[in-house]
Parts: structure tokens; C-alpha cells; sequence
């Protein structure tokens, strides 16, 4: 076992006692990835090779001198008795979707390939303070729009380390395929839709969509503001109780983070799970989508060995006690989709304005005849595909004539969908829920190319992780189990706002529970 | 002309005078920054941040919602209004749209008398309300665009009225009492020199006796209330023109030129933008409960116009004395208080400071709470005028040395001896100097020249430095002359 492949809490030890060096830890990090990682994302990178497709090709830009310099400063604190934080020395990725002072802070996209932030997201400068080591920053679908990270202007995109033929999911693929192969103990994600859940249940690993407003969106490059989440990606639950701990809490500069004070994560995570009731709902057991032709919806049951494993999950929670409900009613989940689709598309193509070729980013080298040509050729040669659809769509469904009928009804069903969390966890009410327990995702990884291009069809990827989103609710994916191809397979708790303590918590339990079960043993192929 | 009613409706910017930005820590006033110094990240629209609602600019609406009587909304929202523009530099501007801090409210604009027209009342509801940015200049250099972003995210609020106005005259006044009141309450500075009031003025005329609005043009860039007044008038000029013409009026965007005074054709509106507004994600909404606009409100003055009447009413004053006595606050208060240190005829206090304080104020470009004359010295020197402690041009003189030294008038006028003589022996002594003096102007006096006692008094009271009794010493000269 590398240092590189050890979890966070165990190098904090390690280092603690200096047996280790957290220079060690960051150079540990650095050759995993010149042995795994391949080419990073580069725009215009030409034709992929035999081996490019052999490789995880999670990052954008390795900050190698960066991290060897904060690792020695960590180094120095230790030799000098001081404290050096609550995760020193601890390697992380950052999504490219967050901003951090002096490196390039690209979005994934053409457009911001060349700007250079002159600022730090504030939940990255809350890593970095408690004295994480930034290893560098990693891929994700473009503007974080996709499941899949196939539409990174950044080329190779990453794969999965499980089967590199696979997609990682997305669009915090980078950052879950990073930890996937041990280039990183942790990484910083964002969860719109699922982004956080969807990857980390494809690449085996935790992922955390905390509660909206618990974690400042301060630095991160905005896609749907009422629906991003900044949150964090970890090998173990107890890593990511760590790593939530350190970037939670009121913002000032966030005026939408939570004032609510920041629980002890890490002294309630060995609490027992007896006597939680923990929901199944049918609703999470089939996906319903619209017919392309009729618009009608049409149902399809999960693939069985989704299915199988939430089963497990549940039968191994109330082996330690918890209640298992069953039949909890989520009628408006299958809402969740079209609506997200109106009101991320709204945001978004606004979000998106301030990409004009003026200030920053891409501005086409063809001299423009006027200024709205050089708006249109830089923004028509600066975005991808994804961001082009999302802005067409965006304006359509917010303009005037069409706002009522589309955005304002998403809107609407938008509460729709927290009602029915908010009944299933009311301790007045029929279900008295302290977590609903659903699969993360219908599927697990697809290949690369096999559903890209459908950017319908890839929505429905997020079909069980977006109504969390919906309703600002917190929710973990945890890894349980593989599929007979030897895929990560993901179980998903939801539970009520500022919850995170109790899913992750039952997380806990559920990892413990399941420590020496022969799936855990296997390694994903790329360290094989 | 008699023909036709004119329809003015006017849309305000007011620059509200906060210490910082409305989302960002910058401070708010650039006026003397080179382009480009005084921003941040969150002010330029970098990708990824977030605004942060500064209290102040909310406090300062609440308190100007309150002044036009306006109903404050006790939740109201931010919104985003899309557009493109490179001094804009997120694409969007955050503003108010649908629930903002404050609907309806009107303004009782007093019209005073012109040739032959009495004074009225004209009242002028006002439609819109609401909190918003600023974005920032664009100027044109050559080919070239430069753009300063200093201006983005200054607070602003929005005011527009409906189309109550009737002439060129009538907006002009709006513009005037509104500096006045925004002034007043300490909101904003409101010079429009300086852009921090901005006026666009929407105008269309129809014949007299109508009740439907025909197509109006919108003139943009009037940074005076005189070149607002002029370009609506030549505005009206040009509907008149054109209708009797039999040409129709088309919803044009006009430019005032205050060089040539012209009005230019910017753009012609055939379809109103699609701003595509909705909620402001990043921001929460803004909760006014009952305890926080109690807090605000604590604060509020009594208003210009109310002031005014009062000042009429409750004191017997003028209208003019009342008109320029709370033409500003606290030159108003100055006022109030030497009124109730001295106890005697308010009018009397209001010459004073009509004829000298006001002009020491202009002279010196003080505003009256700067003073040291302060108004219980205002009040102790109209005293002592009226005891006959000191005559009328020693009071005036008085004035002038309070302001200069600081000290009480009565110090003054004990150190320096200023009280007036009255001593018959003493002023006859003085005459009879004067006479002795002036052999030549007796000679006149006594051929007959007998407007030159104004000059005797004057020499006496030269020499006495100003203390003589002018009365007393008017009889002595009268009998030693005759």
C-alpha cells in the first residue's frame, strides 16, 4: 500500500507522529499520477492513442511546485511545534470550476482557458487554511454541464480508473476519478443535479451534496445558482465527515451560505443507527421519462442488480438496528428532470453573460466589424456544444412570452418536489423518515461515447440525485458493491436540511457494517 | 401652443450617497479615481462571485420610499435584468422588477405664480421604485471603446413618475424640489453635474381636453435641470411642428446635445426589450419587518414641504421667507432654533438671516451648521438690537465678528466697548469736533444744502466707531446747525 492510496485520517496520523512527512504524502500523490494519470485535458490535443485510452486523465493542471511548497510549509509548522490545521498535509484535487488565485481557473471551457483567477473560492481557501496540499485541478463536463465529462473542452477527458473504456460520470468526474486512483486522498466537487453523487456511484467512491447554503458557492463558477452545491469527494466516509467539516459555515461574502452553526461531524459519525428510520421509496425504483416522440411519460424499471444492492444497503441497516420503511410516496420525482431542465437552463444562460470576449477569457482573433459581432464570434467560437444548447434553451423558456408557461411552472413544481420530502420526514407525519434510501444512480458508468450526444437521455443520468437539488436537501452516494462487470454500483441516502451528521453517520455504519465483504478488497483496473 | 397639452412623465436615477458599493466593499464614490481603480473582483463581474446586499443602500430606499409616500413591501426581491453591454459587466444588471422595496407614492409639487398665473398644487404619482446597480462608462475614444468599471454596483434607486407633468417648467420644479428633498433627507447628494441624479424625460403632447397618451419620445443624456427644461421644451416644439404637419410622432429615443442644444435621434423603439427578468439566486430576499423600518424610520425628518407650511403657518412668515428658509435642512433647523432662543417675532429672525446669514454662507460656502454663529448667538445679537445695547449696524457688524472669533456677542461687545453712547455730553462733544472740522460743508449746510446732515451723522458716528446713538446725535447736530 502507497502513502498515496492511504485514506485521509490515517495520514493525518501518520504525520501527526512523524512517521511520514506530509512532502512524502505530496510526492506520493505526484508519481501516481505521472503513473496513471496520462496527458492532462488540453484544448485542441489532437487524436487519442492506444495508450491515452488507458489512462484516468483527471486533471487540467497539476500544480506540482504549488503543493511541494505547501506540503514543506505544513512540513516546517510540525518541526516547529505549531499547529498546522485539521487536514495538514492532506492531498486534494479542486474541480476546475472553482476559482483559485493564480492558477488557471478554466470552467473546462474554451472560453476561460487562458483567465487566471485573481481570487480563492472559499471553500478551496477553507481546505488550504486547515492545511491541505492542492495536488491540482481536475476535468469536469464543460461549465460542469454533462454526466459524463465527455463534453471538457479539455481533451483527453477523464476515464473511469474501474474500466478506463468507461465514462467517470460527472460532471465532478475528474475529481471522482482522481480520488478513484489514489491521486488524491480527497477532492473539492459540485453537485447541481447530481454532479457530486452521479461520478463518485460510478467510480466507487463518497460523495457529498451538503445542504444548499451550507458550504459557500464563493469562487465557484456559477451554472444553476439555486441548485449548486459545492461539497466533498473521499475514499471513506470518515474523509469526508473530515473534509466537510473544514469547508462548512457561514460566508460572509456568500449571503446565501447557512448562519446555522457547523455540527462535530466526526463525533457523531460512530454513533449506532438503531432505531433510524430509514425510508424506500417505489419512486426511486423506476425511472419515468417523456416519450421523444409523444411526450408522453413512460416508465422503466432499474436494472436488477441496482435494485439488488439498495436491498442489501437496507438489509444491512436494520441488521444494525434502523427501521426500514417501505412504500414512502415521492410522486413528483419523476418532475424532477423536466423541471431542472427549465429552471438550470434559466440560470445558467444568465450566468453565462458575462462571457463576451471584453473582459477576459477567449475573444476572437478575427477583428470584429462591430460589437456585437465580437460578441457573436468570440462567444460562437469560445463555447462548447453544452453551453450553446443551455443558453438557446435558457432564453427561450425565460423569455417574455414563454416565462409563465415553462420557468414560472418549474418553479412550481419545484415546491412540489420539497413537499414531498418535507412529508416524508415530518416527525408529525405518516413517515417520520430520518433518511430515504435510494440507488444514486439507474445505471452504472456507461461507456465513453455510448449515450453523448443524446444531451436528453444523459440528463436522465441525474434523475434520482436532482430532486435533492430541487429541495436543497443534503445527500450522500456511498459505494456499495460491484456489478458483475466489476462496476461501482452506488446507494444514495437523502435526508432533511442540515442533516449531513445523521447520512453520514448512517454511512458510517453502513461502511463498517460491510469492511471485510470481498468488494472492498478489489481495486479498481487502472491500479491493478 | 394653447392647442395642445403637453404630458410629461420623468425617470430618475438617484445615486444614493453610501459609504460603499451596493454589493462589493468598494467604496461608492469615485469622482476623483482614475478609471478602473476603485473595483474588485465582485464589482467587475469576475466568474464565480457573489454579491452581498449592503444595508445602507436599503435603509436609504426605505427612508426616500418613506419621504414620496410610498407602501414599503415587507418582503421584497432582487432580480436580474439581462442584457448585453460591456460596461455591464456580468451581462445582467442586478435591479427590482416586479416585488420591489416600495410601490405607488406621489409628490405635491407647489408651482409657484408665473406672469399671471397664480401658484398651484400640481401632484405627481410616482409608478416605479426600486433598489438597483449602476453599471459603468463607456467612452468613445477614436476606434476605440474604453470602459471604467468604477461605476458598477454604486446604489441606485429608480424612481419614475407617471405622466403627470404638464410643461418644461413643471419638470423643472420636480427636478428641483426632488435635489431639494433627496438632499434633505441625506440620501444622496444629487448633483446632476456630477451624475448623481439622472433625469430622462419621457414627453408627448394631444390636443387640450384629452385623456388618452399618444406616442411619447424618450430624451436621455440631460444632465441639468436647466437642459431639461430646454430640451422639453424644444421637444414640444418639434411634436407641435410635426403634428400640424400631419406627420405622425414616433416613439424615438432623443439625445440631448448640450453643446449645440439639439436633440438627436438615437434609435427608433418599435418593440420594447425582453430583459428576460428573473429572481436573483444569489441573493435573499429583503425582509422589512415592522422593527427594522421603525429603526430606519426613527430617523426620518420632517419633510421640505411640510416645513414650509408650517414655517407660514405656525410662524406668520412669507411664503418667500418660507421657500428659502428650508430650502435646505438644516438651514431650516438654524432657523427653528434661533426662533426659540430668541422668543421674539420669527420674521425678525428671518431678515437676519435672509439679508446677512445667508449671504455669509454663500460667501464662505458654508452650510449653517458650520457656523459659529451659532443660532443662539444669531439670537443673542437680535436681543441686544432690540434692547438698544447696540445699534442696528454694530448688530450687523457683530454678526461678522461672532463667525470670525467664535466668541459670545456680548463678550464682544464689552471687550471692544461696542455698546451704543447715548451720553448727551459725550456725542455733543464729538459734534462739535466734527463741526469744527468741516468749515466748508457748515457753509453748504447753512446756504441750504441740508440733505448734508446724513453726511454729519455719518462723520459722528466715524469718529465714535459706530456706537452713537444716530438719533441723539441727529438732534445735537440740528441744534448746533441751526
Amino acid at each position: 500500500m502507497e502513502l498515496c492510496d492511504l485514506p485521509a485520517f490515517e495520514l493525518s496520523l501518520l504525520l501527526r507522529q512523524k512517521q511520514i512527512s506530509a512532502e512524502e504524502i505530496t510526492r506520493a500523490c505526484l508519481n501516481r499520477v505521472d503513473q496513471v494519470d496520462g496527458r492532462s485535458g488540453a484544448l485542441d490535443s489532437g487524436e487519442l492513442t492506444a495508450e491515452d485510452e488507458q489512462k484516468v486523465h483527471a486533471f487540467i493542471t497539476v500544480t506540482r511546485e504549488r503543493a511541494l511548497n505547501q506540503a514543506r510549509v505544513v512540513d516546517k509548522k510540525l518541526a516547529d511545534g505549531e499547529d498546522p490545521g485539521l487536514l495538514a498535509g492532506i492531498p486534494f484535487t479542486s474541480k476546475d470550476i472553482f476559482c483559485v488565485r493564480g492558477t488557471p481557473s478554466t470552467a473546462a471551457s474554451r472560453i476561460l482557458a487562458n483567465y487566471t483567477a485573481p481570487y480563492t473560492a472559499t471553500p478551496v481557501a477553507r481546505m488550504e487554511e486547515a492545511g491541505a496540499v492542492m495536488i491540482g485541478k481536475v476535468n469536469l463536463d464543460e461549465f460542469t454541464y454533462g454526466s459524463s465529462n465527455e463534453s471538457s473542452a479539455f481533451q483527453p477527458s477523464p476515464r473511469n480508473p474501474w474500466n478506463p473504456a468507461h465514462v467517470p460520470g460527472g460532471s465532478s468526474g475528474g475529481s471522482t476519478s482522481s480520488v478513484a486512483a489514489g491521486e488524491a486522498a480527497l477532492s473539492l466537487g459540485t453537485d447541481t443535479a447530481g454532479s457530486i453523487r452521479q461520478p463518485a456511484a460510478f467510480c466507487g467512491v463518497v460523495g457529498v451534496k451538503p445542504t444548499y447554503g451550507r458550504v459557500s458557492r464563493y469562487g465557484l463558477i456559477a451554472f444553476g445558482s439555486s441548485l449548486d452545491c459545492p461539497g466533498p469527494v473521499a475514499r471513506n466516509v470518515v474523509d469526508a465527515a473530515l473534509m466537510l467539516q473544514t469547508i462548512a459555515g457561514a460566508d460572509r461574502r456568500d449571503s446565501t451560505s447557512a448562519n446555522k452553526p457547523v455540527p462535530d461531524y466526526l463525533a457523531m459519525l460512530e454513533q449506532p443507527v438503531k432505531g433510524l428510520r430509514v425510508g424506500l421509496s417505489p419512486d426511486y425504483f423506476r425511472i419515468a421519462f417523456p416519450d421523444a416522440e409523444t411526450g408522453e411519460y413512460r416508465e422503466r424499471p432499474l436494472p436488477t442488480d441496482i435494485e439488488a444492492h439498495v436491498i442489501k444497503a437496507a438489509e444491512v441497516l436494520a441488521g444494525l438496528g434502523a427501521e426500514i420503511v417501505e412504500d414512502v410516496p415521492m410522486p413528483n420525482t419523476r418532475y424532477g428532470i423536466p423541471a431542472y431542465f427549465v429552471i438550470s437552463r434559466v440560470e445558467a444562460a444568465s450566468n453565462l453573460h458575462r462571457y463576451d470576449g471584453v473582459k477576459y477569457g477567449y475573444r476572437t482573433p478575427q477583428p470584429p466589424a462591430d460589437l456585437t459581432q465580437l460578441y457573436r464570434k468570440s462567444r460562437n467560437e469560445g463555447f462548447g456544444l453544452q453551453p450553446k444548447l443551455r443558453i438557446l434553451m435558457g432564453m427561450y423558456v425565460s423569455a417574455a412570452q414563454y416565462s409563465a408557461q415553462y420557468y414560472q411552472r418549474a418553479l412550481r413544481v419545484r415546491t412540489l418536489i420539497r413537499r414531498d420530502f418535507e412529508q416524508a420526514f415530518d416527525k408529525n407525519g405518516k413517515y417520520k423518515l430520518d433518511v430515504l434510501l435510494t440507488p444514486t444512480t439507474p445505471t452504472t458508468a456507461f461507456k465513453i461515447g455510448a449515450v453523448y450526444g443524446d444531451s436528453v437521455l444523459m440528463q436522465y443520468a441525474d434523475q434520482l440525485t436532482v430532486p435533492a437539488n430541487h429541495a436543497g436537501i443534503p445527500g450522500i452516494s456511498l459505494p456499495g458493491g460491484l456489478n458483475q462487470n466489476r462496476m461501482p454500483v452506488g446507494i444514495q441516502l437523502l435526508g432533511p436540511d442540515f442533516s449531513e451528521d445523521v447520512l453520514l453517520r448512517v454511512g458510517r455504519a453502513y461502511e463498517l457494517a460491510t469492511e471485510t465483504e470481498d468488494w472492498r478488497k478489489i481495486k479498481p483496473m487502472v491500479l491493478r | 401652443m394653447n392647442d395642445y397639452e403637453v404630458v410629461i412623465g420623468l425617470e430618475t436615477h438617484i445615486q444614493l450617497n453610501t459609504t460603499t458599493k451596493i454589493f462589493c466593499a468598494c467604496k461608492a464614490d469615485s469622482w476623483f479615481d482614475p478609471p478602473n481603480t476603485n473595483i474588485c473582483p465582485v464589482c467587475t463581474g469576475m466568474p464565480g462571485v457573489l454579491p452581498v446586499l449592503n444595508k445602507a443602500a436599503v435603509e436609504k430606499g426605505v427612508v426616500l420610499a418613506s419621504a414620496m409616500h410610498a407602501e414599503l413591501r415587507p418582503l421584497s426581491f432582487f432580480d436580474r435584468k439581462n442584457y448585453f453591454y460591456p460596461d455591464l459587466p456580468k451581462g445582467y444588471q442586478i435591479s427590482q422588477y416586479d416585488q420591489s422595496l416600495a410601490f405607488g407614492g406621489y409628490l405635491d409639487l407647489p408651482v409657484p405664480a408665473t406672469n399671471g398665473h397664480p401658484a398651484y398644487i400640481r401632484k405627481v404619482s410616482i409608478h416605479k421604485l426600486h433598489l438597483e446597480e449602476d453599471a459603468g462608462k463607456t467612452k468613445n475614444a477614436g476606434t476605440e471603446r474604453l470602459i471604467d468599471f468604477n461605476r458598477c454596483g454604486v446604489p441606485l434607486v429608480e424612481m419614475v413618475t407617471g405622466p403627470d407633468l404638464r410643461s418644461a417648467d413643471e419638470a423643472a420644479q420636480y427636478l428641483i424640489r426632488l435635489r431639494q428633498l433627496l438632499r434633505w433627507l441625506g440620501v444622496s447628494e444629487a448633483d446632476m453635474e456630477k451624475g448623481h441624479l439622472r433625469c430622462d424625460a419621457n414627453v408627448s403632447i394631444r390636443p387640450r381636453g384629452a385623456t388618452y397618451l399618444n406616442p411619447k419620445t424618450e430624451i436621455k443624456n440631460v444632465n441639468s435641470i436647466e437642459a431639461v427644461r430646454t430640451a422639453i421644451e424644444k421637444e414640444v416644439e418639434r411634436q407641435i411642428r410635426e403634428v400640424e404637419a400631419g406627420r405622425r410622432i414616433e416613439a424615438w429615443t432623443l439625445e440631448w446635445d448640450e453643446d449645440a442644444g439639439v436633440l438627436r435621434k438615437m434609435r427608433s423603439k418599435e418593440t420594447e426589450a425582453d430583459y428576460r427578468y428573473f429572481r436573483e439566486p444569489d441573493l435573499l430576499p429583503i425582509r422589512l419587518d415592522e422593527a427594522w423600518k421603525a429603526e430606519i424610520l426613527k430617523s426620518l425628518p420632517e419633510l421640505p414641504l411640510v416645513r414650509r407650511q408650517r414655517f407660514m403657518d405656525g410662524y406668520g412668515l412669507p411664503e418667500y421667507d418660507a421657500d428659502i428658509l428650508t430650502s435646505e435642512r438644516n438651514l431650516s433647523d438654524y432657523f427653528e432654533t434661533a426662533v426659540k432662543a430668541y422668543g421674539g417675532d420669527p420674521k425678525r429672525v428671518s431678515n437676519y438671516l435672509m439679508n446677512d446669514v445667508l449671504r455669509m454662507l454663500n460667501e464662505s460656502s458654508q452650510t449653517a451648521d458650520q457656523l459659529r454663529l451659532t443660532p443662539a448667538y444669531l439670537a443673542e445679537i437680535i436681543k441686544l438690537a432690540d434692547a438698544g445695547t447696540v445699534n442696528t449696524s454694530t448688530a450687523k457688524s457683530l454678526l461678522q465678528k461672532v463667525e470670525e472669533s467664535g466668541q459670545a456677542p456680548t463678550e464682544i461687545v464689552t471687550a471692544e466697548g461696542l455698546g451704543k453712547v447715548s451720553d448727551d455730553s459725550a456725542i455733543r462733544a464729538v459734534v462739535l469736533e466734527v463741526l469744527a472740522e468741516s468749515t466748508k460743508e457748515v457753509e453748504s449746510y447753512k446756504a441750504g444744502k441740508v440733505t448734508l446732515m446724513g453726511w454729519f451723522v455719518g462723520q459722528v458716528m466715524k469718529k465714535m466707531r459706530g456706537k452713537a446713538d444716530p438719533t441723539l446725535a441727529r438732534t445735537i447736530l440740528e441744534e448746533l446747525l441751526a
